[in-house]
């Protein structure tokens, strides 16, 4: 049974946080004097910090529908949101950081990140078509102007503008296949629109909906056919902004495809699934096949690449194409599998993106052919790559190992041999590209033999992201517990 | 008018729209393409709204779908904008720097 609206309020502390951290710094901004001040910053932090304590309590809370049925609070929402918070956090550390970001005026800049949180926050639990199309044009609208936030610069402007285009195409194709899933069963509640269609309804329309609306949400998570905005605007936006786009967004497109298909378009046997699919549309092939394409496409492209954003783009596109793995499989192992990955591929991708910021700080540069020397130049931030990049391959003893060890180890549970094979093989193709910048660094001489000096805080920051990608590679448990336990998609 | 007619208006209106976005290189043009869509998809509210479910759920929704059209042209004309001040122009193809 749904609550109400007010009834709502008490357990919609998190947002409500996020909210009014939102309203502050746009007070902030209008009467403040110092635009640059590092004020604006520490206040999201406070905001945000506030935020995931407020979420952190709620998984004791019992699985609830809030708003008359608008978001959802369950164990998978709450895991979200605090992943979410989590990358925003250390993304307001990165852009404190950053040498981009200094002199421009910094309120605006927390604003959009906290609205994009915002919106990650929602489109995780929302479970009405309306709530789902403006939480999703709320992550979006604010990442465009993110990533054109260097107004002066070309390449910013450009990622900015090839964002807005492809994004708004993708949601609006998106929302002519949610006008579809409403002519057919009237409703615009989803668990109301799977039971509707349960009961068996015109294949080809339906198949024609579910294609539309993986168009959108095929987009947030930048999947092959749908990838073609990703590296561009990686590699124009500016770091922070990129490396908060390939963890915060992705993770939160990767929360409402689960959310949204398998109350559509499969019925679970309990809130904790095993789920089938209750739909004459096979959708879990046609991922299978987009997941294979996606982790084809982004390791073979990432082999030529010359500027470290993009290689790392190419690499999260990649990414994407492995979880895709543990969605098509219908089993709360496979999500379960997801939710662990998420987590490691949070601190190993933010982790790379921020050697990134550091080292373009001291040399201006993104090219991978400017590491070289980086072993005796940075010790501390080449070692530091060095351990996110192997991670990412998922070389043990990281922890991107055993991401991947639970996804293959599903896989083959369900016998999808070929798709095993497939990541196998990639898996080979994508240590190439990572070792040759691990090679670059330490046994290339440089051209410049002067030290990069990386401050004592931003070291601080490296070993605490360093530290969890060591960590879960040998002592995994506590986290894979969590993960299991936020396995229950609120069934109403 | 029968809500057959009102789908293929519809149907239509995303096909013209699609179009323009694939033909059009000016990212205005591609906008405009944008906005049909959405209005397609408004149309296919308004129609399933009445025919089908008979409340005005899908109403509203159109409602929410044209708010945020206009949220997301605004932005999307303030980008462009921004883009023809740097490079002198808006056309999707000549932004190139990015590429690879």
């Amino acid at each position: 049974m749904p609550l109400g609206n007010l009834a709502s309020v008490s357990r919609f502390l998190p947002e409500l946080a996020v909210t009014a951290t939102i309203l502050l710094l746009v007070a902030v901004h209008v009467v403040g004097k110092n635009r640059q001040s590092s004020a604006s910053a520490l206040l999201s932090l406070a905001g945000v910090g506030a935020a995931l304590l407020l979420t952190a309590l709620q998984p004791s809370m019992p699985a609830v529908s809030l708003f008359e049925g608008m978001v959802a609070l369950d164990g998978f929402a709450v895991f979200f949101k605090a992943l979410t918070a989590l990358a925003t956090i250390v993304v307001i550390f990165m852009s404190m950081d950053s040498a981009e970001l200094s002199g421009k005026s910094q309120a605006e800049y927390y604003v959009f990140l906290l609205s994009v949180l915002l919106g990650m926050f929602l489109l995780s639990s929302a479970t009405d078509l309306v709530m789902l199309y403006l939480s999703l044009e709320l992550v979006s609208i604010p990442s465009y102007l993110l990533a054109g936030y260097l107004k002066g610069r070309k390449s910013s402007n450009e990622a900015s503008m090839k964002y807005v285009v492809y994004g708004a195409t993708a949601s609006g194709v998106m929302i002519y296949g949610f006008s579809l899933l409403y002519g057919l069963t009237g409703t615009t509640q989803i668990a109301e629109i799977g039971r509707a269609l349960a009961t068996g309804k015109a294949a080809l329309p339906l198949f024609l909906a579910a294609v539309m609306v993986a168009v959108g949400f095929g987009y947030k998570i930048a999947a092959v056919p749908f990838h073609m905005w990703s590296p561009d605007v990686y590699e124009g936006a500016p770091t922070p902004v990129t490396a908060f786009l390939s963890v915060g967004p992705k993770a939160a497109g990767f929360a409402v495809l689960v959310r949204f298909f398998y109350t559509v378009f499969a019925s679970p046997d309990g809130a904790g699934g095993p789920w089938t699919l209750s739909s004459p549309v096979d959708w879990t092939l046609l991922f299978a096949v987009l997941s294979a394409a996606t982790m084809t496409v982004g390791n073979l492209v990432a082999v030529n690449q010359k500027n470290v954003k993009r290689l790392l783009a190419y690499s999260s596109i990649a990414h994407a194409g492995y979880m895709l793995m543990g969605f098509v499989l219908l089993t709360p192992a496979g999500i379960q599998a997801i939710l662990f990955y998420l987590v490691v591929y949070l601190f190993m991708n933010l982790g790379a993106f921020y050697v990134v910021i550091l080292v373009a700080n001291g040399t201006r540069s993104e090219d991978i052919s400017d590491y070289a020397g980086l072993g005796s130049r940075a010790p501390f931030a080449a070692v530091s790559l060095a351990i996110f990049l192997f991670a990412l391959t998922g070389i043990p003893p990281f922890s991107g190992f055993i991401g991947k060890v639970y996804l293959f180890a599903e896989v083959i549970n369900r016998g999808v041999y070929w798709l095993a094979v497939v990541a196998a093989l990639n898996s080979v193709v994508s240590l190439y590209y990572y070792a040759r910048i691990v090679k670059v660094m330490f046994l290339e001489e440089p051209a410049e033999k002067a030290e990069l000096a990386v401050p004592a805080f931003p070291r601080a920051l490296l070993c605490l992201l360093a530290v969890p990608t060591l960590l879960l590679g040998v002592y995994w448990e506590p986290v894979i517990r969590v993960a299991a336990n936020s396995v229950r998609l609120l069934a109403f | 008018m029968g809500m057959d007619k009102l789908l293929v208006i519809g149907a239509a209106l995303f096909c013209c729209g699609l179009y323009t976005i694939l033909t059009r290189r000016n990212a205005v043009a591609v906008l405009m393409g944008v906005e049909l869509i959405l209005n397609a998809a408004n149309v296919n509210f308004v129609a399933f709204s009445h025919y089908v479910s008979r409340v005005i759920g899908g109403q509203i929704f159109a409602v929410f779908v044209i708010v945020l059209a206009a949220a997301e042209a605004a932005v999307a004309l303030a980008i462009f904008l921004r883009l023809y001040a740097t490079t002198g122009t808006v056309e999707v193809d000549t932004a190139d720097e990015l590429k690879g």
